[in-house]
């Protein structure tokens, strides 16, 4: 009887080291592990030998039935793993194939560098706050020290709407800056004011590569008890490090606006030839960024904020330079022109 | 404004190099734009002495020229017909970049040998130098030029290019940048000799002046000059106005200009023989009058227009332009020149009325010091003196009603660092200050100080500007930074703001790309999106750049129909914009309502052309699944009713309603305004106004719970008549309680199904909150809707 187990068990290993097959893994598990199968039918006699015969056969054949269990689990995977291998090979695409094409819808590049720049100042703690585009006179200008005649007007050169008050004054006018909202933030709120003020403005000028007659400019405004120029500074040095790099300079420089004083403009380095002078920066190697400054008293008193009381700071930037020097841009009127083959690049 | 860097050196040291000039005047507020070099580099070329001439031992028409150069002599050899010793003249070393006096191009001087005899340099010619075309012989400069030096150091300038802002008109001239420079660098300013000789014939007895507008013209001077002789200015003077960009005309006009320059304040000079009645009358023009200006032309003045007038008519327009009758001639013996202050507001209002901008209406406008005019008067009487002869008449005419006493400014270091979060000493303060010529006075307070600006420094009015100049003159970049370490305000909700993120962020997501389109367009564009209808009247710029940009938008729809089109020439695959902005509804007697709106617009394949599935054309369902993006996430009912809308197909196009408030209008576009925008294919469009939704989008929304127990599906068809629509369908299907969902997944029309009549392929999920529904169940829900389906449609299920 050993001799038979013995046999029994070299043939079923050599036939299964031969199987490639999974279905003939079946038909090999039933004859050499099945309910019919000579090794499990010597297991089920065993109760009939005696009993030192039983000790030793059943021994032996309980050994050879694990080591058959064992034998097929391992080439079952084997096979399972070469199957894979094969099927693997097999289903290989060509990858350079173009993919599905799925709409893609894009924001435009002002819309998104608005909200970059937004997002600075929301982080230090400054809210956004909308304003009319149509605007009065008094709060585009005479309320910004800009009575009429004042040379500051050739600044702006302003579009007026045909619109005329009884006293035939034209008062109404396509706003030239979002300095406005100074003015009609400050009359509706009281310090602790702090206020960034996005949207579109407009010009008089003939467009061309560096002008348009519609752009945007994001107006900032800050006022309560012991603002100072210095804190300005901090703030637009953080701006420009978060939106140009924080190895990014900035300076300040005197400048005129006649609704701060004293007044600033603040430049970066030039982003081109950092700072030796090219043709981006005029030769200065500085670019001019923003003007700002400290609220004019009379702009304080005007919307009955006591200038001995409270100081504050305001600022103001044109929007469409900043992607301008960032993706090196040279035409303006790109923008609003709406070309799709310029605008699906940002 | 433009400034020769060589005649500042006139009235102020230049202790600083000249890029470092230019910078700090830039960071002080004057920004210098450009700095032009005039006279080239003029490298390896100095200024020498001319020794000694002798005849060439080789050629008659040659000399040899030897030159004193300061430390040493060279021997040239010349043919200029011009040598002569003791003259200064230019000198090239070999090496020098020199123009060719006969074919103009620029050559590099190398030695040569001229017939024989070794020239180790040259004496140069105006033309050589790139100063005139002069080659007839060499340049002589004056006695005084300085053997050695360079001729770019004697005889180059820098021109400063100056932007100088409105507040500051004193800076639009050499003297006040003189002053600003001087400031800068601790430097004191010489200021030009103004006295002069005059002749005991009394001025009040020649010619009179009558203010009539004293609000206009709050002082007038005038001095007389009798026996000028009028001819071309001296070279100098030619030079320094032609530097400054400004013509000589001939000496008389040309010292009022070159005071004009050095002062800042504007001058005329009249004929005097030409002055009716011998009298100058400061008056508002008379109605009808007319004034042919010195540019030639004849200008109607109107009766709110200030004019210098003799006793007939008038001479100037003030403070623009002086009249053609009385203008200096080669025949005027005897002239008055006039110095006044006018009204800054008139003299721009007048300028700008008449489109007529000048020099000196430029600098008026701007408001200059009624302190200015004298020193001016004096200081042109006394070049004009010098240059162009005559005799002075004893006196000046001075009518000065409008004079004012210069308030002092009681100010203090706390002030500067409440505004500049600095430091600054009072005694640093004071210094400073006194720099810019501010008089400061202490006063009992150790603190304060009692400060008055300098005359012409009319842009000081509060402490705030004292604060300025302390702060531009120790440097902006002494300010340190700071955070800001007040309270942070406690914000305002902006539902608006979130709204329109949302509907950006689901617009980008469906496939849309943003456009951002011009606010102003043309009456044509706003009546092409709507055919047949009346179009509320836009607001009208009154000033229009050009006919296109006339009209504040009353939609969105034009421009982004227009950008479709424009874009439809290159794109080749679908195209989908969208726009999220205001247009302009004007009210009665007020500003015009900004309401905020998303318009889309979707036309051409669905996807790009490719190798997998092709998917068709854009239609009305896709639109309509972008509407239905748009609105979902506000979990109320979307409905789409039948709409009026004109600009859009009538058999296509829906009005979208949730809770009962129309929020905005789908559907394809009309093919009317189709062809007016010239667009291809079909064009669908989607509109929403935004102030509709706000107040269905800030609704609070409440959380439902997720079910506990599955839903169970179960597929039916149903035959019904065309006129049915899905939403009757739908509508009574989920009027069933259990049904928590149904879709349409297929419609078909047919062989298959009778005449008139279609089938719809529906999947409905059955779901309870608190059990598995059972088959049972289900079967006899499904039954009740098959039931009503039946009854109220004649809906019968498709076998
Ligand atoms: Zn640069």
């Amino acid at each position: 009887m050993p001799r038979e187990l013995e046999e029994l068990a070299s043939q079923a290993f050599e036939e299964l080291d031969k199987i490639s097959d999974p279905k003939e893994l079946e038909t090999w598990q039933i004859r050499y592990l099945g309910k019919k199968s000579p090794l499990m039918q010597l297991l089920h006699s065993l109760a009939t030998l005696p009993l030192e015969e039983r000790r030793i056969t059943g021994g032996r054949a309980n050994e050879i039935k694990k080591a058959l269990e064992t034998g097929l689990g391992k080439r079952r995977e084997a096979l399972k793993e070469a199957q894979i291998a094969v099927s693997l090979q097999r289903e290989s695409l060509d990858i350079s194939l173009p993919g599905q094409p799925i709409p893609l819808g894009r924001l435009h590049p002002i819309t998104q560098i608005l909200k970059e720049i937004c997002d600075i100042f929301v982080g230090m703690g400054f809210q956004v706050v909308e304003g009319p585009e149509v605007e009065w006179d008094y709060y585009n200008f005479e309320a910004l020290n800009i009575p009429k005649d004042h040379p500051a007007r050739d600044m702006m050169a302003t579009l007026w709407i045909d619109f005329e008050l009884e006293t035939g004054d034209r008062e109404m006018l396509l706003r030239t800056h979002t300095s406005p909202m100074q003015i009609r933030v400050m009359e509706k709120l009281r310090p602790p004011i702090r206020v960034i003020v996005p949207g579109r403005v407009y010009r008089h000028e003939a467009t061309d590569a560096t002008h348009e007659s519609m752009f945007h400019q994001v107006e900032g405004l800050a006022v309560d008890r012991n603002i100072t120029l210095a804190d300005l500074k901090g703030t637009l040095f953080e701006f420009a490090r978060c939106l140009f790099g924080s190895e990014r300079q900035a300076r300040f420089r005197c400048d005129y606006f006649p609704f701060v004083e004293p007044g600033v403009e603040m430049a970066i380095d030039c982003i081109v030839c950092k700072g030796a002078g090219c043709r981006l920066c005029g030769g200065s190697g500085w670019i001019e960024i923003l003007g700002a400054g400290m609220v004019h008293p009379d702009v304080l008193r005007r919307v009955n904020i006591d200038p001995e009381v409270y100081t504050g700071f305001a600022f103001g930037m044109g929007v469409e330079r900043i992607p301008m020097l960032r993706y090196g841009i040279d035409d303006i009127r790109l923008f609003y022109s709406n070309d799709l083959r310029f605008l699906k690049q940002f | 404004m433009k400034v020769s860097l060589r005649w500042l050196r006139d009235y102020v040291d230049i202790t600083l190099p000249i890029k470092e000039l230019a910078e700090r005047l830039t960071m002080a507020g004057i920004e210098v734009k450009e700095m032009q070099i005039t006279g080239g580099t003029w490298e390896n070329i100095v200024i020498g002495e001319i020794v000694a001439v002798e005849a060439h031992p080789n050629a008659d028409r040659l000399k040899l020229v030897t030159v004193h150069l300061g430390q040493k002599q060279l021997t040239v050899v010349s043919g200029a017909p011009n040598l002569r010793t003791g003259d200064k003249v230019p000198f090239a070393y070999v090496g020098a970049q020199l123009i060719d006096g006969h074919t103009g191009e620029i050559i590099q001087l190398k030695p040569a040998k001229i017939r024989g005899a070794l020239s180790e340099g040259v004496v140069c010619s105006e033309k050589e130098l790139g100063i005139s075309d002069s080659h007839e012989g060499i340049m002589v400069l004056s006695p005084e030029a300085p053997a050695g030096t360079p001729l770019a150091d004697y005889l180059g300038d820098v021109i400063f290019n100056l932007d100088v802002t409105p507040n500051r008109p004193d800076c639009l001239s050499v003297i006040g940048v003189a002053r600003e420079i001087a400031a800068l660098t601790e430097q004191t300013v010489r200021l030009p000799q103004v006295s002069y000789e005059e002749s005991t014939e009394v001025i009040d007895s020649l010619a009179s002046v009558k203010i009539v507008e004293p609000v206009l013209c709050p002082r007038y001077c005038a001095s007389m000059i009798i026996g000028v002789s009028v001819a071309p200015s001296p070279r100098w003077l030619q030079q320094r106005l032609l530097a400054c960009g400004m013509r000589p005309i001939n000496n008389i006009v040309d010292v009022t200009n070159y005071v004009m320059l050095e002062y800042g304040q504007p001058l005329h000079a009249f004929d005097y023989h030409r002055i009716a009645g011998r009298q100058i009358i400061v008056r508002l023009a008379k109605g009808g009058e007319v004034i042919t200006t010195l540019d030639g032309m004849e200008r109607a003045m109107t009766s709110d227009m200030l004019v210098i007038a003799d006793a007939e008519h008038p001479v100037a327009i003030a403070g623009i332009m002086g009249g053609l009758d009385t203008e200096i001639s080669e025949e005027t013996t005897a002239v008055l020149i006039e110095s006044a202050n006018f009204n800054r507001s008139a003299i721009r209002q007048t300028s700008a009325n008449l489109g007529l901008r000048t020099e000196a209406s430029l600098r008026f406008e701007k408001g200059l010091s009624s302190e200015l005019p004298l020193p001016a008067l004096k200081r042109a009487t006394r070049l004009i003196l010098e240059i162009a002869g005559g005799k002075a008449a004893k006196g000046i005419l001075d009518v000065y009603p409008g004079r004012q006493e210069r308030q002092p400014l009681l100010f203090s270091t706390v002030q500067i660092s409440r505004l500049l979060g600095v430091e600054v000493g009072t005694d640093e303060a004071i210094r400073t200050l006194t720099f810019l010529s501010f008089e400061c006075q202490k006063t009992g307070s150790s603190e304060q100080i009692s400060v008055t600006a300098p005359y012409w420094r009319t842009d000081i009015s509060n402490c705030a500007d004292l604060v300025e100049e302390v702060a531009r003159i120790i440097g902006y970049d002494k300010i340190p930074a700071t955070m800001l370490s007040t309270p942070i305000p406690v914000p305002e909700l902006k539902p608006e703001f979130t709204l329109r993120e949302k509907l950006r962020s689901i617009m980008v997501s469906c496939g849309f790309q943003e456009v951002l389109t011009y606010s102003l367009t043309s009456l044509d564009m706003l009546r092409r999106v709507s055919p047949d209808s009346q179009l509320t009247t836009p607001l009208k710029v009154a000033n229009p750049i050009t006919k296109e940009q006339e009209y504040l938008r009353t939609t969105l729809r034009a421009k982004l129909l227009a950008t479709l089109n424009q874009n439809q020439r290159y794109e080749t695959g679908g195209i989908r914009l969208f726009e999220i902005g205001k247009v302009f509804l004007p009210q009665e007697k007020d500003l015009p309502e900004e309401r905020e709106k998303l318009c889309a617009v979707l036309s051409g394949p669905r996807s790009e052309l490719s190798w997998r599935d092709q998917e068709g054309l854009i239609d009305f369902f896709n639109t309509k699944g972008v509407m239905e993006n748009l609105l979902s996430w506000l979990g109320e009912e979307i409905k789409f009713d039948v709409s009026e809308d004109r600009g859009l197909h009538p058999g296509k196009r829906a009005d979208i309603i949730v809770d009962g408030i129309k929020v905005g209008v789908m559907g394809e576009l009309h093919p009317k305004v189709s062809e007016a925008f010239e667009l291809s294919g079909t064009t669908y469009l989607i509109e929403l106004d935004l102030k509709e939704l706000l107040p269905l989008a800030t609704r609070l929304k409440k959380y439902s719970p997720l079910p506990r127990f599955p839903g169970v599906i179960r597929d039916i068809a149903i035959v019904v008549a065309e006129s049915a629509s899905y939403q009757q369908v739908k509508n009574i299907i989920q009027s069933f309680p259990p049904v928590a969902k149904v879709n349409l997944f297929d419609l078909y029309r047919g062989e298959q199904v009778p005449r008139g009549k279609k089938s719809l392929a529906l999947r409905i999920v059955y779901q309870a909150p608190t059990h598995t529904l059972t088959d049972e169940e289900i079967i006899k829900v499904q039954e009740q809707i098959l039931d009503t389906l039946y009854r109220e449609l004649g809906a019968t299920l498709r076998s």
